[in-house]
């Protein structure tokens, strides 16, 4: 740091008039140099000399990214504090601070001076990676599965459309259509191999059929969007995902794409055309917002329930779909959608972003509590029976979570899942 | 110190394993590298870094997909890649150990590190075969090395949480049962890079062996018990498992 700052002169006035007002009084003094020019920039610059990381900078300390920050409310992080332990001698490239931010993105919507911590994050990241740094063990798991068998869960790429054998309604692969699409539908990861994605994935394909839409999927060529490893610092692996799958896409005539999940949906549409692909990419509750009337008729079970909406970060933060799914959940009859405090804009992270999904037992150790049983219990105090979700990571995360909290009333459930259930009774 | 790492490509058991005949149906499953290798690899680097030397890897290609796992190790710190290309999915740890110990020859190695075992036959044979092949002695089941000279400190593990510490005399084989500290990360963006970049050796299978072993039969195994799943809710199901207790006469 070359600048060098001389003391401040106070200028001390007796006596001062403003406008016929006398506001003569004491002086307050604070005109000593403050201690914060005393610290080293060498570790700020550290993250800043990173491509894409140099607005961790512009932070002047006001604090304002800490009370909206997921991870303060249940420890004590923000990306504000990060800045300040930089300073004063902590390395984020060695720090567990490094893999605590779920890039919710609700930091840089409050930020006066855009500090960008989904763009510092992968950043800082990639480099301790790459500096062969601490890495989460789980974290490295989810990197290696996707590496070697196209998923984080680390399932075979052959069972990847396994799951359509349970949907009850024929789920067509574009490979074997051999024509082209209207929609192609990309199902995910979790969607495919977990348990209760596999629940969302069949209700969805039901509902498609019921709409009569023309739709495929890709079957056994699918493969993860790799995204949230993006984010967790390995760059090398989203784009070699991110290659393969854009060859895999364009080799195929379809008219739009619908994803199922938030985090695919960032992928396709805001990564992947950094990478040349530039074809309409929708989330599933976006693309059924449109059929809400050809829907509404089929929505022909009461559900009674009362039902919380949790907004994924990733599809309305950063992908700034609010109203769909509500539109979505309201076009159910019976429903009654009550709001949580934190919704929106403002919406509380699950946890499960930016590689959160594979780092619990990590992160455990540095919060008091999972953000997603932070979620939980913020679903449970409205009362609702359902905490309905949108996104492919939420359902496994809060159906744990009611159940560590005991808010096991309280079920967890994809609005396809409701939807389906609306249309066929429940079964 | 010159350091080679012999390493085995297997069946993956992520997927349920097909059967064609009389062994495995090779063409629709996947390989992968036998996970104590991963253990082998890193010790074998961790080595290097603390005496310095190159670390070679050596396996056979059965299936002309070896290339991904050598790329990878390179990735993670070692200096050399060499193939035996054999193209017999099938070939038996035997005959793996004979063509692996013709070409480790050449390279007259001070150490020689195998993974302890493989899971697709678990014989653990590979290290000790190799060693005999050598006339080299060997030690198997270590979970730590530490190369002075031409002796290395090693810690190897029996049954029953019992470790030993022994002097082993170079050249020797090692199978390591885990390496001293976890294998470490390789960035994919590395790896990539050794794809492009790196040269990878490739040596005609050398040597006759015979496992002596002939598969007559292989099947799934055949399940004998099922675990029964208790339903209903938490007080039903408590109320089944004091009933369950009693009638066994342990309450």
């Amino acid at each position: 740091m070359a600048v060098k700052f001389k003391k401040t002169t106070a200028i001390e006035i007796e006596h001062a008039v403003i406008d016929g007002v006398d506001i003569s009084g004491h002086w307050s003094r604070m005109f000593e140099q403050r201690v914060i020019f005393e610290y080293t920039p060498e570790l700020i610059e550290k993250v800043t000399d990173l491509p894409d990381a140099e607005s961790f900078a512009y932070c002047y300390q006001c604090a304002k990214c800490v009370p909206v920050c997921p991870v303060d409310i249940v420890g004590d992080y923000g990306p504000r504090k990060l800045y300040k332990y930089a300073q004063t001698g902590t390395d984020l490239l060695q720090s567990p601070g490094l893999w605590l931010c779920t890039t919710c993105s609700n930091c840089l919507r409050v930020c006066p001076k855009e500090v960008n911590m989904i763009k510092i994050m992968p950043a800082a990241r990639e480099q301790a990676i790459l500096d062969g740094n601490f890495v989460p063990k789980e974290l490295q798991d989810a990197f290696e599965n996707t590496a070697k068998s196209g998923n984080p869960l680390g399932q075979p790429q052959r069972k990847r459309d396994a799951w359509a054998q349970n949907a009850g309604v024929t789920v067509p692969i574009i490979k074997d259509l051999a024509r082209p699409v209207d929609v192609l539908w990309y199902v995910g990861s979790y969607p495919s191999y977990h348990p209760r994605g596999m629940d969302a994935a069949s209700a969805a394909a039901r509902i498609f059929s019921a709409l009569g839409i023309d739709f495929a999927i890709l079957g056994k060529e699918e493969k993860d969007d790799a995204d949230t490893q993006r984010l967790a610092g390995e760059k090398g692996l989203f784009e070699m995902m991110s290659e393969h799958n854009i060859q895999t896409f364009n080799k195929y005539e379809w008219k739009e794409m619908v994803v199922t999940g938030p985090h695919e949906l960032n992928a396709f549409k805001n990564e992947y055309p950094k990478y040349g692909f530039d074809r309409p990419v929708l989330h599933y509750t976006t693309f059924l917002a449109r059929y809400l009337d050809q829907l509404k008729p089929l929505l022909k079970h009461e559900i009674n329930l009362k039902v919380t909406y949790h907004d994924p970060c990733y599809l309305g933060r950063h992908n700034g779909e609010y109203e769909a799914p509500r539109k979505l959940l309201q076009a159910i009859p019976g429903v009654e959608l009550v709001e949580m405090d934190r919704n929106r804009e403002n919406g509380y992270c699950c946890g499960g972003g930016g590689g959160g999904m594979w780092m619990d037992s990590y992160t455990d150790k540095h919060i008091k509590m999972r953000l997603s049983e932070k979620r939980a219990m913020e679903a449970a105090s409205t009362g609702v029976n359902v905490l309905a979700v949108a996104c492919p990571f939420e359902v496994s995360r809060f159906e744990d979570a009611v159940k560590s909290t005991g808010n096991e009333h309280v079920g967890v459930l994809d609005i396809l899942e409701l939807l389906d259930q609306s249309m066929r009774g429940k079964q | 110190m010159n350091i080679v790492v012999a390493i085995k490509h297997i069946p993956s058991t992520a997927d349920d394993l097909p059967i064609k005949g009389n062994n495995l149906d090779f063409d629709s499953l996947d390989f992968v590298l036998n996970e104590f290798d991963e253990q082998s690899i890193e010790q074998a680097v961790l080595v290097k870094e603390a005496v310095g030397g190159t670390v070679t890897v050596i396996g056979v290609d059965l299936i002309g997909e070896l290339d991904g796992v050598l790329h990878l190790a390179l990735a993670k710190g070692a200096d050399k890649a060499i193939k035996i290309t054999a193209n017999e999915p099938g070939a038996d740890s035997h005959q793996q150990a004979k063509w692996l110990s013709e070409a480790i020859k050449g390279l007259s190695p001070d150490l020689i590190f195998t993974g302890v075992q493989a899971s697709n036959d678990i014989d653990g044979q590979m290290g000790p075969m190799i060693a005999a092949y050598l006339d080299l002695p060997y030690i198997g089941g270590v979970s730590s090395v530490e190369v002075a000279g031409d002796t290395a400190t090693v810690n190897k593990e029996f049954a029953g949480g019992v470790g030993a510490k022994y002097l082993v005399n170079l050249p020797a084989v090692i199978g390591v049962q885990a390496s001293t500290k976890p294998p470490r990360y390789a960035p994919i963006s590395k790896v990539r890079q050794m794809a492009q970049t790196a040269k990878i050796e490739n040596l005609e299978p050398v040597g006759e062996a015979s496992a002596e072993l002939t598969f007559k039969k292989m099947a799934p195994p055949v399940m004998t018990g099922h675990a029964e799943m208790l339903t209903g809710s938490s007080k039903e199901v408590a109320a089944k498992i004091v009933d369950l207790l009693k009638s066994k006469g342990l309450v």
